[in-house]
């Protein structure tokens, strides 16, 4: 009997959302405000949960690592937020958003969740226009939409490439105005460092000041974590420095399971790696591919002029550029998701067809639309007969600014080049991880009364995430998930009162956390932190990236277990622990992904398919059109995999069968 | 480890914690790449400082992308350094010479205490936005978001605005160490939006009041913070607040 219950109401598929939010249990007004809730993470899904609660009565208890709430790396999300608000009137729907999350995650997931997603995606965009979030608008005063990839309908809201920024801001807006009216205490520049559990419940937490030193201790009914993603494992990430696993693995190492650790995204379009000292990776928007088409060259000699320096991307005809994505995807070429498209990138790099002096990039080209799409359209408004090429260039260039403009500047202070005369380098870098804390249907992990929301779970996205939906399940698991759920655990607490904190879980649990600091001020060795977690991120990159392998991850496994023990003998920490340090701050985070490290690696050892973002290089197609494809194995992998911490480097398994008995299961073609 | 070919020398501001005076500590740092962003150069040279036995430097720091507003060293007597447009984490080592002496201070304001070396306390920000920088609307009440159309210009207008990312580099470079151009960004984003109205009133005066108790000086109009901000935003919003704050003012 797995110990697995994912609480999927009864019912169809419709209905099982609208019908049990109808039945959770309630909790009357006088009795929230007895009811404390800690939220740890201040990004979309911590802001948005934490200021619903709070609105809804709730004392609520808010912690992030950052100086602010409106730091969290929810903040850097560029691209835009689906909806299934068919305001295209192009075919959308409720079930159209449903159906592409369930095949752009590769059939992963669960129908249960990602129905409901869908459901309330409509609702976050009014929510969020009701807030005053300056979201993109056509001339007649209604919200504009872009296309993303895996999707062939334009269901995409934004604010130019800050669609993250404008949206975190409003759910900060929102808390920041509970904090005003006192219903929400905000404590900054404070990171969790343990779970507190009292008779198998989540009771509270244990934290650290960060400006002080002091560890605190603090109660509450329920725990929500909405602590983001751990792709900060691989050292190089798009994710913020800050960004790390702690949280959830110190719940983790409390009994909570660890969903499909081992499904990372690697995201096509980011900056390629300029040299060693480079300290994180920066994303160019998937919009771009809206109006960018990517490339190399057909022949081989030209990759290798331009790598050498003695061709540029603009000497390379047309006849002789390989439009490698439409040319393998024609349905939908530049827009195949994420996992495909990085993958068809790695795959002419290592055939030699990289373009910068690594090998290892891409071109992103945006000089055709800009000229025959925009410029075109701009000399036909402007009546301009008869255009010359450069005034073609200059009109479209306008419009080009005008839906990039911040992008294109970023790309630019960063590499010193302008794309708007040469096409943008890109390469894959490791973005969003779509495992994570497995929860369930009521977001709840399976120590009762610990939550996790966001990108923190492992439930929506499968194996693969599609663009723009990571912002949406942020506000949906916020704003309209969790506000109803947690009343079906919160309803039978009310007769618990607060518990003091001299309570000896509260004693045991903080004496743990000490031990660990003091133990790292202890060891005095000679490398720094950074050191060892660049070491762990080049092995996780290497066996455990893009593409895996059966021998690499075995190699992967043993050399972390080996850098885990150099980590505890020659770490060297600078300072002292009452005060403000991040160095201290550093090491407990890489302690933690070094554990998490080897898990992700035995994660992706067992599953011995390849989907979604996790490519087995034994496990593809070999023949027919679908040649050189990641192969799935749903008569031994349609599972999700939770794992459950049994010790030190020993996790055991449990499986979550999935059953989909709406979508009809099949190949994921995008050809 | 070689990365380039720059040698510079640092002056950097050190200070154990908010009560501790502090001072500028000389540093060489060599073989710095032009292709580095000036973060990572600090991350050299804290690398050089932990290996050498000696206490790294606190800095704010985190997406290293120039948009969560974490970042904030005042280089060269310039916040965020010498060129305009963007945050410290965007500037590369290219804007700079092999040999310079740079300069680097924390952002200085009574209202910004210095927590460690260049890190400052800019919490007075989250308290003027709890008193107003917000519509009053409650999660689940939201009618359909197309039933409010809201003319283009108007809602490109509230996105600059809205694109501040509260980092207080205007009140950095400020001689008074005015806060008006970020509490004048979010009001106007507010204002300029039909969502906004209601509360229009009390937001102004609300804001400004906290704005002032913060300990924040008063804007004599040299527009040192529209050229330092690495958003762009715009001097305008200060006029337009002065207006909200008038208007309201006479409303009661």
């Amino acid at each position: 009997m797995s110990k697995l219950d994912s609480k999927i109401p009864e019912g169809d598929l419709e209905q099982k959302w609208t019908k049990y939010r109808s039945t959770i249990a309630l909790v009357n007004p006088a009795n929230k405000r007895s009811l404390e809730i800690i939220v740890v993470g201040s990004g979309l899904a911590g802001a948005s949960a934490a200021s619903s609660l709070a609105e809804m009565g709730y004392k609520v208890k808010v912690l992030c690592f950052q100086d602010s709430a409106r730091r969290a790396h929810s903040i850097a999300a560029q691209g835009g937020i689906n909806a299934a608000k068919n305001y295209q009137n192009d075919g959308d729907s409720t079930y159209r958003l449903f159906y592409d999350t369930i095949k752009g995650g590769d059939y992963r997931a669960r129908e249960a969740n990602v129905y409901r997603l869908a459901e309330v995606s409509a609702n976050i965009i009014d929510q969020c226009v009701a807030q005053g979030v300056p979201l993109a608008r056509e001339y007649g005063g209604m919200l504009s939409n872009r296309s993303f990839g895996g999707t062939q309908v334009q269901r995409t809201f934004y604010a130019a490439g800050q669609t993250g920024q404008q949206l975190l801001l409003g759910a900060y807006s929102a808390l920041q105005r509970q904090v005003g009216l006192g219903n929400v205490e905000m404590l900054s520049r404070h990171e969790m460092l343990e779970v507190v559990t009292i008779d198998g419940k989540a009771r509270g937490i244990i934290a650290r000041d960060l400006v002080s030193g002091k560890l605190e201790r603090h109660f509450g009914h329920a725990v929500l974590l909405c602590t983001g993603g751990y792709g900060n494992v691989f050292f190089l990430s798009t994710n913020a420095m800050g960004s790390n696993v702690t949280a959830a693995w110190k719940a983790h190492k409390k009994g909570a399971f660890f969903g499909n650790p081992c499904y990372t995204q690697i995201h096509p379009t980011c900056i390629p790696v300029s040299g060693d000292h480079q300290s994180k990776l920066t994303l160019m928007s998937e919009s771009l591919r809206n109006d960018g088409r990517i490339w190399v060259p057909k022949k081989k000699e030209d990759a290798e002029a331009i790598r050498a320096g003695k061709k540029k991307a603009n000497d390379i005809a047309e006849e002789d550029r390989d439009y490698y994505l439409e040319r393998r995807y024609p349905a939908f070429g530049n827009l195949v998701p994420r996992d495909v498209a990085s993958r068809a990138a790695k795959e002419r790099c290592d055939a030699g067809f990289g373009v910068n002096k690594t090998g290892e990039a891409v071109y992103l080209d945006f000089a055709s639309n800009m000229k025959y799409k925009y410029g075109k359209q701009e000399a036909i408004k402007k009546g301009i007969t008869n255009p010359t090429e450069k005034q073609l260039h200059e009109l479209g260039k306008e419009v080009v600014k005008e839906k990039y403009g911040n992008l294109f500047d970023m790309y630019k202070q960063i590499t010193g080049e302008d794309p708007y005369e040469v096409p943008m380098m890109i390469y894959p870098a490791v973005h969003y991880t779509m495992g994570g804390l497995w929860v369930d249907y009521n977001l709840m992990t399976t120590v009762p009364g610990l939550y996790a929301l966001g990108e923190a779970n492992f439930s929506d996205h499968g194996a693969n995430r599609l663009g723009a939906s990571a912002l949406m399940q942020g506000l949906a698991d916020g704003y309209f998930v969790i506000p109803y759920t947690i009343g079906a655990y919160l309803s039978n607490e009310i007769r618990t009162k607060a518990i003091p904190t001299s309570h000896p879980a509260f004693e045991e649990a903080e004496n743990k956390v000490r031990e660990q600091i003091n133990k790292f001020f202890a060891i005095k060795g000679t490398k720094s932190v950074d050191h060892f977690h660049k070491r762990l991120g080049k092995i996780m990159w290497d066996k455990c990236g893009m593409a895996r392998n059966e021998s690499g991850l075995k190699q992967a496994i043993t050399e972390i277990q080996q850098l885990q023990k150099e980590f505890w003998s020659d770490v060297r920490v600078p300072g002292s622990a009452d005060e403000f340090n991040p160095e201290l701050e550093k090491a407990g985070r890489v302690a933690d992904f070094l554990e998490l490290g080897e898990l992700m690696c035995q994660d992706a050892l067992h599953r011995r398919e390849s989907c979604g973002g996790h490519f087995r290089e034994e496990s593809q197609e070999t023949e027919g059109e679908q040649q050189g494809e990641a192969k799935r194995d749903d008569a031994n992998f349609m599972y999700v995999a939770a794992w459950e911490f049994k010790g030190p480097n020993s996790f055991e398994l449990h499986k979550e069968e999935l059953k989909y008995d709406v979508i009809k299961v099949s190949q994921r073609s995008y050809k | 480890m070689s990365h380039g070919n720059m040698n510079l020398t640092l002056k950097v501001w050190r200070q154990k914690n908010t009560k501790a005076t502090g001072k500028l500590e000389t540093y060489k740092v060599t073989d710095i790449s032009p292709d580095m962003s000036f973060l990572e150069m600090f991350d050299v040279l804290n690398e050089q400082l932990i290996n050498k036995g000696e206490e790294p430097i606190a800095f704010d720091h985190d997406c290293r992308e120039g948009i969560c507003g974490m970042c904030s060293m005042y280089i060269n007597g310039r916040a965020h350094g010498p060129k305009s447009a963007i945050t410290t984490c965007q500037l590369h080592m290219r804007s700079f010479k092999d040999g310079d002496t740079i300069v680097v201070e924390p952002w200085r304001a009574a209202a910004f205490p210095v927590i460690k070396d260049l890190t400052v306390d800019r919490s007075a920000f989250d308290r003027i936005i709890s008193k107003g920088g917000f519509i009053s609307v409650n999660t689940g009440n939201a009618q359909d978001a197309n039933c409010l159309p809201i003319p283009k210009p108007d809602a490109d207008a509230a996105f600059e605005a809205a694109a501040c990312i509260g980092c207080g580099a205007c009140v950095a470079t400020c001689k008074n160490s005015s806060a008006m151009l970020f509490v004048s960004a979010k009001i106007s984003q507010l204002a300029l939006l039909p969502q906004g109205q209601v509360e229009r009133t009390s937001r102004a005066k609300n804001m400004v009041a906290q704005m002032d108790e913060e300990g924040f000086g008063n804007c004599t109009n040299t527009g040192a913070c529209e050229v330092e901000c690495p958003k762009g935003i715009s001097l305008e919003n200060i006029a337009r607040m002065n207006r909200e704050f008038f208007m309201a003012n006479i409303k009661e």
